[in-house]
């Protein structure tokens, strides 16, 4: 089995050989999915298992993808979209050009449910998508904008749920059991590697969405990764964090105030 | 990633269920002392939408505390914790809680499993852990770790539970260290 002292070790080699910084993820989802990757791979001993992570890039691919939880859904929490929709939306509207960031965007559904509110709000042109993630694997997913038909019912209800009107089935194209999301909605994304324990920021923004991806680092870490996105929002910009996140513990929140019950934060002036 | 010395953390009790345990859920948190020293939080499978429901209902019930668990919500004793639906809940060294959204496990998010271990990783001898009613074999797997690492394991009798597989199956596969009826399990919890 492995013990505290084998993820020390990993952590370690993960560092110096590659330069990836885990140590300040949350200890108790690192032992999970560690130990879960571990037995999935049916290693002998953990020697094997650090061999392996040592010397083999693409076993490295497979460490990112397993540690860091890329489970993902189209307009995940409606409530949240709806707020989106109703509250945010028509106040960038104002805005000559619209910059959106999404911090650990996974393979993109998120992203695309922004773009779909923006078309919807005929704000599309004027905007870019600026979507980051540490895995260039699930990137290369949201790049395409290829989904799984079997999902589509289920972001037909969330999309439904958020106040969506339309018919949702217009922005894709299906064949066979997969799904191709329109040019006209992806034209305004780009997508980029980007570590948030290591990399800096990269532009002034208008919203920050970050969502589900913070409780996957321990207290240290939200404070300095919600320092780095202060430190990309001009005043009046907003904050978005996943739906059980919060600022309340963290050093920036006397900055910003909260809509409603949503996680949603404006910074103040 | 420092330890905290296990000796700083208050015990914790979980209560995992499933259908059927929201009135043994009810009746042992109405029934709990506001002394209690330890930390009770209920793991239970439902659906997304009912996110703050549970919470009102049971502050209804009993005078302690109760909340609706964000992330990195820090454990105090008297106080009765809910894991929020669609994420697993788990157990940190210095005492607080995260949420995790990988799969579901046993079908379920949060699982019970899940939280059972974490908790055990951490608390060792000082978590209790029960299961209740459910037509669903989660926990029984999470009672074999928490009984290596030292914690206490209890089962609803099942035949007082209107579901009475999962806590069977974890009697079964399991052996838990007692089996007990709802009156004796509140009894049990309010010696602490
Ligand atoms: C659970 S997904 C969240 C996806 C989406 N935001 C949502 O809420 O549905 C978490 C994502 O965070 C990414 N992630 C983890 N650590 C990261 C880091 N240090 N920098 C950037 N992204 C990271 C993972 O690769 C994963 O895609």
């Amino acid at each position: 089995m492995i013990s505290d002292e084998h993820i020390e070790i990993l952590l370690e080699d993960l560092l110096t050989i590659y330069g990836y910084d885990f140590h300040y993820y949350s200890k108790a989802s690192l032992r999970r999915r560690i130990t879960r990757l571990y037995t999935l791979d049916k290693f002998m001993g953990f020697t094997e298992f650090r061999h392996r992570l040592r010397s083999d890039k693409n076993y490295l691919q497979r460490f990112i993808e397993e540690i860091t939880v890329n489970v993902t859904e189209m307009f995940r929490d409606p409530g949240f979209y709806k707020t989106l929709r109703e509250q945010v939306i028509p106040i960038l509207a104002t805005k000559p050009f619209i910059r959106i960031w999404h911090a650990g965007c996974s393979s993109g559904e998120e992203v695309y449910s922004m773009a779909i509110l923006l078309k919807e709000a005929n704000l599309l042109q004027k905007s870019l998508l600026y979507a980051t993630d540490i895995n260039p694997g699930v990137l290369e997913t949201a790049r395409k904008g290829i989904f799984p038909l079997s999902n589509m019912k289920q972001y037909s209800e969330n999309y439904i749920a958020s106040g969506g009107t339309k018919d949702f089935s217009s922005y894709y194209t299906c064949m066979y059991d997969r799904c191709l999301f329109k040019e006209d909605i992806s034209t305004k994304m780009i997508f980029s590697t980007h570590n948030l324990t290591s990399d800096a920021s990269f532009n002034e923004f208008d919203l920050i969405l970050c969502r589900n991806v913070l409780i996957y680092f321990d207290k240290e870490l939200q404070d300095r990764v919600l320092t780095l996105f202060d430190s990309s929002l001009g005043v009046l910009s907003y904050l978005a964090l996943g739906s059980k996140e919060t600022l309340k513990f963290s050093s920036v929140q006397n900055k910003y105030k909260q809509l409603d019950k949503d996680k949603i934060w404006r910074k103040l002036v | 990633m420092e330890k905290a010395g296990v000796s700083t953390l208050y015990s914790l009790v979980i209560m995992g269920g499933s259908a059927g345990s929201l009135e043994v859920i009810l009746k042992t948190v109405s029934a709990l002392k506001t002394t209690i020293g330890f930390s009770l939080v209920i793991v239970l499978h439902r659906k997304k939408t009912s996110d703050t429901l549970l919470s009102g209902l049971l502050s209804t019930k009993t005078n302690l505390p109760v909340r609706e668990i964000e992330d990195k919500e820090i454990l105090e004793p008297g106080t009765i914790y809910i894991a929020p639906p669609d994420y697993h809940l788990l157990f940190e060294d210095d005492g607080t809680m995260s949420l995790d959204y990988s799969e579901k496990v046993n079908y379920s998010r949060p699982g019970i499993d899940v939280s059972f271990e974490s908790a055990s990783e951490v608390y060792k001898e000082k978590l209790i852990t029960v299961l209740l009613s459910g037509s669903n074999s989660d926990g029984a797997d999470g009672f074999k770790i928490v009984k290596r690492g030292g914690g206490t394991t209890i089962a609803q009798e099942p035949a007082t539970a209107s579901f009475p597989f999962m806590p069977q199956q974890a009697i079964d596969y399991s052996s838990p260290d007692f089996i007990l009826t709802p009156d004796e399990l509140v009894e049990y919890l309010n010696r602490f």
